[in-house]
């Protein structure tokens, strides 16, 4: 609890940053606007804090995503059916995620490695497949998922906290959640004490892959138009959120709340880039010094609780 | 300590990723006009020579138990700064100087981050990525660095003995490498640091250290490689290697080295090279499309590794043993 203090804190403190330096943070439309962008960031990060939480790592959501959105935006058009649509691009998404599942608990591949090939071979049949078209202009009904307000709130942001609170009580009041982190924290002690183990973690990985699935549809949604690369700036940010948020890369510690915070905290450090008129291309740079700044978070924490031991 | 560690391996692990090769090779002579030329088997050389600068020392890190992803970022990094010395008329010396230095800033970094920090490596040089590349699309703002002079596309045009100038580097890199792994007794630690790090810390050498150096020699070898891209597309742009890690990985891997059991096999790194390099040269003369390429790349990977443990298996079996589970 004590770390999510400390993350709120930080979500403060950036916030309060920007209220002195720029006019527009502290308006409602922005803030808005932050959390839906968050919430995005937020699918995206959730599967994979599932497979973090397992000792594991799902490298190709991103590429999942792009997949899925072009997939989903292909059926929608040829069958005008948003139906259709929304069921190919999760479908894609958990069907990779089966594939996953399959390399790390069949053939035994280390997960970041099973993954990398994964997100490469995606890039480059999402490429083949599209041949450098763009695909936009859906109907309005499903681009009220991305764009849309509900009550003055941004659909998405349902979205999101629905699975904030359908994924919190899975983790955390599940058998299943409970084996997740039996995994993460000691596989072996997990398998003797009952856990099927190949099982859970296929199902984590297929879990992964169709949230990734299911972000595709409210990214397709928002940004009304799909073509091959738009999911490769999502992995290094959905993988800081993970981090971010506390939830550990040796497995076992983490929430999904934890995971909010950190996709909050992501999406305001870029969101005040924006407002501050920095130069986008400044955006990798510093996503790649925030994971490795929270990933050395990680090991220092576990290195003061072995000392302790 | 002067001798490869278990050199018997090198002879037993090559030809698994050899006949990989053959079969390719065969395969593609037989359905596309074109493939088995003179010309084009230089081309493949030529194609491969820079990802082969990437594998080698990949094959080092990958043998250390770790991975940099952040190796391609670097490359076109140091690739922007080249052509930006050049631009600027520093001269050659001194623009492949500052490539280098760039890169072996970046690689010092990366081991700092996982030796001395204690960082997962996939992570940590994923992070390092996203600064690399960050900082090449801010220095230019995403746009080509153009306008390099004659001396460099010069220099990689010039064949020495008929064999074209980038060949040339990566027969040496490759000549370096296998020498200094086999026969100097950094090559003797850093086989150890994988399999056996306890061993080498307990009979007193500075295990990091030479660890450490693994992670710099990888960063170095991207700033050379920034020499071949660079001359190759007479231009640096920010993100012209984006990707070529995963050849580079891939490439280790089909090769036969093996993240888990610290033994490395630069002999099969230079036949991976070779497999990718032949796979994206033959379906470009079947004329099937660069971004299938990509895909194909995966999974070859998951081919390779498949054969790999279907060997040990039967490995195993003759050996009258049964693989831990």
């Amino acid at each position: 609890m004590k770390t999510i203090a400390y993350r709120l804190v930080a979500v403060a403190l950036i916030g309060v940053a920007l209220t002195l330096t720029t006019d527009v943070f502290l308006t409602p439309a922005n803030l808005l606007n932050v959390l839906r962008q968050a919430s995005l960031t937020f699918l995206i990060a959730s599967g994979l804090t599932l497979t973090i939480l397992t000792a594991g790592l799902d490298l190709s959501v991103g590429a999942n995503v792009g997949l899925s959105a072009c997939l989903a935006a292909t059926v929608m058009k040829s069958t005008d059916s948003i139906a259709l649509g929304v069921a190919a691009g999760l479908g894609v998404g958990a069907l990779v995620g089966v594939v996953n599942g399959l390399m790390i608990t069949l053939l035994k591949l280390p997960p970041f490695i099973a993954t990398y090939g994964m997100l490469w071979t995606l890039n480059g049949v999402t490429y083949w497949f599209m041949g450098g078209d763009t695909i936009h202009g859906f109907s309005p009904g499903f681009r009220q998922l991305g764009s849309g307000y509900w009550l003055g709130v941004p659909v998405p942001i349902y979205v999101m906290a629905a699975f904030l609170v359908a994924g919190g009580i899975f983790t955390r009041y599940t058998t299943f959640g409970h084996e997740v982190y039996a995994i993460g924290a000691n596989r072996e002690a997990a398998r003797l004490s009952g856990v099927p183990v190949r099982a859970r973690l296929n199902l984590v990985y297929v879990l992964s892959g169709a949230m990734a699935g299911l972000a595709a549809i409210v990214y397709l949604a928002r940004l009304n138009s799909a073509e091959a690369d738009i999911g490769e700036p999502l992995t290094l940010p959905a993988i800081a959120a993970v981090l971010i948020g506390g939830t550990s890369l040796f497995g076992g510690a983490g929430s999904l709340s934890g995971t909010l915070a950190g996709a909050l905290t992501l999406t305001l450090v870029v969101n005040g880039m924006n407002l501050l008129a920095v130069d986008a291309n400044w955006q990798p740079l510093v996503t790649g010094v925030i994971v490795i700044l929270a990933v050395w978070m990680d090991v220092m924490t576990r290195q003061r609780a072995e000392a302790r031991v | 300590m002067n001798s490869p560690p278990e050199g018997g391996h090198y002879v037993r692990a090559v030809p698994g990723a050899a006949y990989l090769l053959a079969i390719l090779i065969v395969v593609f002579a037989i359905f596309g006009s074109g493939f088995a030329t003179v010309a084009n088997v230089l081309n493949i050389g030529v194609q491969s020579s820079v990802l082969l600068l990437l594998a080698l020392p990949m094959t080092l890190i990958i043998m250390s138990e770790g991975l940099d992803l952040s190796m391609s970022a670097v490359l076109s990094l140091a690739g922007v700064v080249l052509a930006w010395m050049l631009m600027n008329e520093h001269g050659l010396p001194a623009a492949l100087a500052a490539a280098v230095g760039v890169g072996l800033a970046f690689g010092v970094a990366n081991g700092i981050l996982v030796v001395a920090l204690g960082l997962p490596p996939f992570v940590a040089t994923l992070g390092t990525l996203g600064v690399a590349q960050g900082l090449a699309l801010v220095l230019t703002g995403g746009q080509s660095v153009v306008g390099i002079g004659d001396v460099l596309p010069a220099v990689y045009d010039s064949r020495p003995l008929g064999l074209p100038f980038s060949i040339w580097i990566a027969l040496a890199a490759f000549l370096v490498f296998r020498f200094t792994l086999s026969k100097t007794r950094f090559g003797a630690y850093v086989s150890a640091i994988g399999g056996n790090r306890e061993a080498l810390v307990l009979a007193g050498v500075r295990a990091n250290l030479h660890h450490l150096a693994v992670y710099a020699l990888g960063g170095a070898m991207a700033g050379l490689a920034a020499l071949l891209l660079t001359g190759r597309m007479s231009a640096g742009h920010p993100t012209a290697a984006i990707g070529m890690e995963f050849d580079a990985v891939a490439a280790v891997i089909v090769g036969g080295t093996s993240f888990e059991r610290g033994k490395g096999r630069l002999g099969g790194t230079l036949i991976g090279v070779l497999t990718i390099g032949v796979v994206k040269n033959g379906l470009n003369v079947l004329a099937i499309s660069s971004s299938l390429q990509v895909a194909s790349i995966g999974v070859l990977v998951i081919v390779a590794l498949v054969i790999d443990s279907m060997l040990q298996a039967v490995g195993a079996r003759r050996r009258g043993r049964t693989l831990p589970a």
